[in-house]
């Protein structure tokens, strides 16, 4: 006879956290591969860097903590974290970077909260936010795409100098993302339209992916797909998805019919930065959003509504890691106050009033 | 969005349908196989006395007493009780504790009766016209029979009917959802009974006086949808109507389906009556159309015996008191194959140590489940998912709960609502790291019970401790007295008589 417990249910949904991460996974895959495809070599040393010392670092706290490593490795959470991690940096970033990011994502990200599903914060955004604070230079340097065999590409023994040997990129290759080069432009008393021109946007290359950024913010198109496909499976829900890029929607669209100069439309905004990465797959992180529908919601919006407002305003061209953390810090307030309603009873938890003809 | 909108979002209303998930149906082992009335009689009935919610049946018969089928041998005892009838003609055996169908199996005071292979009804087997008794009258009969609700709740029948009788219900549901996985008992008898159902539902109708029953059946059952519509076109006199309802666990859950099907939301502290509605099984239904029309009391049930380690699993008539290793062995079970028995559905039923149990009133399925079907995993670390949110049918927060009862603060779980939890196991169902959260609330629950009624003893005991100090101190207090009095007396007596010697 079984030994677990005598209590029913005796049978169980087939979805298990491994295969959730692993499902996942393979939604960013595509994303990630073009990115692979157009940053070369030295992206794709990184990103392995990242994920490698993010399972290291995982094992050695699980370790440390006697916790049992082999089995909780194989749930598939630090890979994902670090994958998310390698999405975030700078592709021709030195190595030391993808390692100390999966060390704060990891280590002081998750760990030092108690693992899995303990951390208040997203492991992967914090790491990015404390890169970049602390690595302002190696955290900016963004590549032009030069996808593999292409002649500008470097070679393996190039990209392998970069990478490991502190080889800095040919100047020629980098330059600001679109949403950086906007706000510089603007504070050098250029609108919107000039710093289009200048900065030789695209709408359809920002969609499909052809321009400067991290791994993660290169193709909106691929990325949303991805979310897509989650969302079909269940594996996320719409409401953050939805309340975040729609609430970036109403607030681009309204400031840009109010001062089209100075503010970007919505179609800008969707198809830069990592806002499809960070709507589909930060912002939903299980663990650090909300658990009611409408608190999902109101997570959302307020993601959302700090992407605009540091987009616009704020001292950074992009605000998606910022505006994650912000509300992550947020969300058991929202657990606090916003909870379901409990059948038969009001939202305060009172009994609701019989009915009149009964008393 | 209107702002209407916003707050029927906030108050959450206008959802018809809460939670839920969607377990595999697995019932086509049993659905296409009709209803298996050649069970042979046991060599012995076990009938617990205890088969419902309420007090014990007190037993009525000696032991070595020949009873006829359908007499009876032990009678209800209070208000919330159901007495229990012979299921054949025998004799008395034996009065002692016997294993019950209990996840203990915990042995609990059970009647034997030895078959005496006749199977002889009572003489005073009558078939009567029920609509020419009195409401009050169907009640009582429905009691007398030891009716009971036998979609596994087991309340006796009467005491709802009386209920709702006194509330003047509007509607009479019938549940006829079966949403637990594998069980068809409900499907095989709609299918087969469906004109005895509606008869039993216009009997309960005449009793409690209402015009008007619905009967919900999950649409993944069109045979019994069909039958059913034929049966209450037939012979429904125009107050029965058939609701197809989604396909959806815990469907069968009455508020839920009450929701769906009316509209109406029952306070936290009230009952189905209290919108006016009152809920029955279609088992029921039956089972009251027998006692009604035909006097016959409870005495078998359908049920359904299947799983993976049952070779030809099928719904049974079997009587009530039968073991269900001899179920399961009329079906070709397979011991050995057998991880876990259970009895009633996967879902919500109770895990059996062992199948040497009787069949009582409220089973409606015995499993027999093997290793690729019974969950064996340990749990994993909570990942915060929500999808216990989703599924959760009352609107509670089952991770919020699990972390408090994790962490030993019962009295916090009980915020989240704790004490709404149906234990449905919805939660449990939907969980990617198979925590056991159910087990967690039942744990919690019998736990804060238990100090309940240790805090009521301890006040008790005290109140008990300082009565007997106050009681001991006013007896000194009047020993004191009286010993004072006497003193008084004797010496009152003494002058006198010094004052006599004196003189």
């Amino acid at each position: 006879m079984s030994k677990h417990p005598l209590s029913a249910p005796f049978t169980r949904a087939g979805m298990q956290v491994n295969s959730i991460m692993l499902a996942v996974v393979l939604a960013l895959a595509p994303g990630t591969a073009w990115g692979l495809f157009i940053f070369g070599w030295p992206a794709l040393f990184l990103f392995v860097v990242t994920v490698l010392s993010s399972l290291g670092f995982e094992g050695a706290c699980l370790k440390l903590a006697g916790k049992p490593a082999r089995a909780t490795l194989a749930d598939g959470s630090a890979l994902l974290t670090g994958w998310l991690i390698a999405l975030t940096l700078p592709p021709w970033a030195p190595w030391w970077i993808g390692v100390l990011g999966a060390f704060i994502g990891i280590v002081v990200g998750k760990q030092v909260f108690g693992g899995l599903g303990q951390n208040l914060f997203n492991p992967a955004m914090l790491a990015r936010v404390a890169l970049l604070v602390s690595f302002p230079l190696e955290l900016t340097t963004w590549i032009s795409p030069a996808p593999v065999f292409f002649a500008d590409a470097p070679g393996f023994g190039t990209a392998w100098a970069i990478t490991f040997k502190g080889l800095l990129p040919p100047d020629g290759m980098t330059g600001a993302t679109m949403l950086g080069w906007i706000k510089t432009e603007w504070s050098q008393g250029r609108n919107v339209s000039e710093s289009y021109l200048s900065g030789d946007f695209s709408l359809l290359k920002a969609f499909l992916g052809w321009t400067r950024g991290s791994l993660g913010e290169t193709s909106s198109l691929l990325f949303a797909l991805g979310g897509a496909v989650l969302l079909k499976k269940k594996i996320i829900s719409w409401p953050i998805p939805i309340a975040m890029l729609g609430t970036v929607v109403v607030l681009s669209s309204v400031f840009t019919l109010t001062d089209g100069q100075h503010y970007p439309g919505p179609l800008f905004h969707l198809t830069s930065g990592s806002l499809m990465l960070g709507a589909f797959f930060i912002a939903t992180d299980y663990v650090t959003s909300p658990n009611s529908q409408l608190g999902q919601l109101i997570f959302g919006a307020g993601c959302g509504l700090l992407v605009f407002v540091i987009r616009s305003w704020g001292g950074y061209p992009e605000g998606v890691a910022f505006a994650v953390l912000l509300m992550n810090s947020m969300t058991p307030l929202i657990d606090h106050y916003v909870r379901p309603r409990i059948y038969g009873r009001d939202r305060l938890g009172r009994p609701l009033e019989l009915p009149e003809a009964r008393k | 969005m209107t702002l209407l909108d916003i707050h029927a979002l906030w108050a959450g209303n206008g959802q018809k349908i809460r939670g839920g998930v969607h377990p595999e149906p697995r019932k086509e082992a049993t659905t296409d196989r009709a209803i298996d009335r050649e069970f042979p009689l046991p060599p012995m009935l076990y009938l617990g006395l205890q088969q419902h919610v309420g007090q014990p049946a007190e037993p009525v018969v000696n032991v070595g007493d020949r009873v006829r089928k359908g007499q009876l041998l032990a009678a209800s005892q209070g208000l919330i009780s159901a007495p229990i009838h012979a299921p054949t003609s025998g004799v008395v055996a034996d009065v002692m504790d016997y294993p019950s169908a209990h996840p203990s199996a915990l042995p609990s005071p059970t009647l034997l009766l030895e078959p005496d292979g006749e199977d002889r009804w009572m003489d005073s087997l009558a078939e009567v016209d029920p609509f020419s008794l009195s409401p009050e009258e169907v009640s009582v009969r429905v009691g007398a029979a030891g009716v009971v609700g036998l979609g596994g709740a087991a309340f006796p029948s009467a005491v709802k009917l009386n209920l709702g009788r006194r509330t003047k219900i509007q509607t009479l549901l019938i549940n006829g959802g079966e949403c637990e996985p594998y069980l068809t008992c409900d499907d095989r008898l709609m299918r087969e009974r469906g004109r005895d159902i509606v008869d039993g539902i216009l009997i309960m109708m005449h009793g409690l006086g209402c015009q008007q029953a619905i009967i919900g059946i999950e649409d993944n059952k069109p045979a019994a949808l069909a039958a059913m519509r034929t049966a209450a076109e037939d012979t429904g006199q125009g107050m029965v109507s058939i609701a197809a309802v989604p396909s959806l666990y815990p469907m069968g859950w009455d508020k839920q389906l009450i929701g769906y099907l009316t509209g109406k939301e029952v306070p936290a502290d009230g009952r189905a009556t209290d919108v006016g509605v009152l809920m029955h099984n279609v088992g029921t239904a039956y089972a009251v159309q027998q006692a009604i029309r035909y006097g016959k009391p409870l005495i078998s049930r359908i049920v359904t015996v299947s799983g993976g380690a049952v070779g030809a699993p099928r719904n049974i008539e079997a009587p009530i008191g039968t073991l269900l290793s001899g179920l399961l062995a009329h079906c070709g079970y397979r011991p050995d194959d057998t991880v876990r028995y259970v009895m009633g559905g996967p879902m919500m039923g109770d895990a059996l140590p062992h199948p040497n149990v009787p069949l009582v009133k409220g089973a409606c399925g015995i499993l027999a489940l093997t290793r690729e079907e019974v969950s064996q995993a340990n749990a994993k670390s909570c990942i915060r998912c929500s999808r216990c949110v989703t599924a959760c049918p009352v609107g509670l927060l089952p991770l919020e709960m699990m972390t408090r009862i994790r962490a030993g603060q019962l009295e916090a779980s009980l915020k989240f609502g704790l004490k709404d939890c149906i234990n449905c196991g919805s939660c449990s169902y939907a969980c990617p790291s198979e925590i056991p959260l159910v087990h967690y609330f039942k744990y919690a629950s019998s736990e804060l019970l238990a100090r309940d009624q240790a805090s009521h003893k301890a006040e008790q005991t005290r109140r008990l401790a300082e009565e007997r100090l106050a009681r001991v101190a006013r007896q000194k207090a009047e020993a004191a007295a009286a010993a004072a009095q006497r003193k008084a007396a004797a010496q009152a007596r003494a002058k006198p008589r010094a004052s006599e010697a004196a003189a």
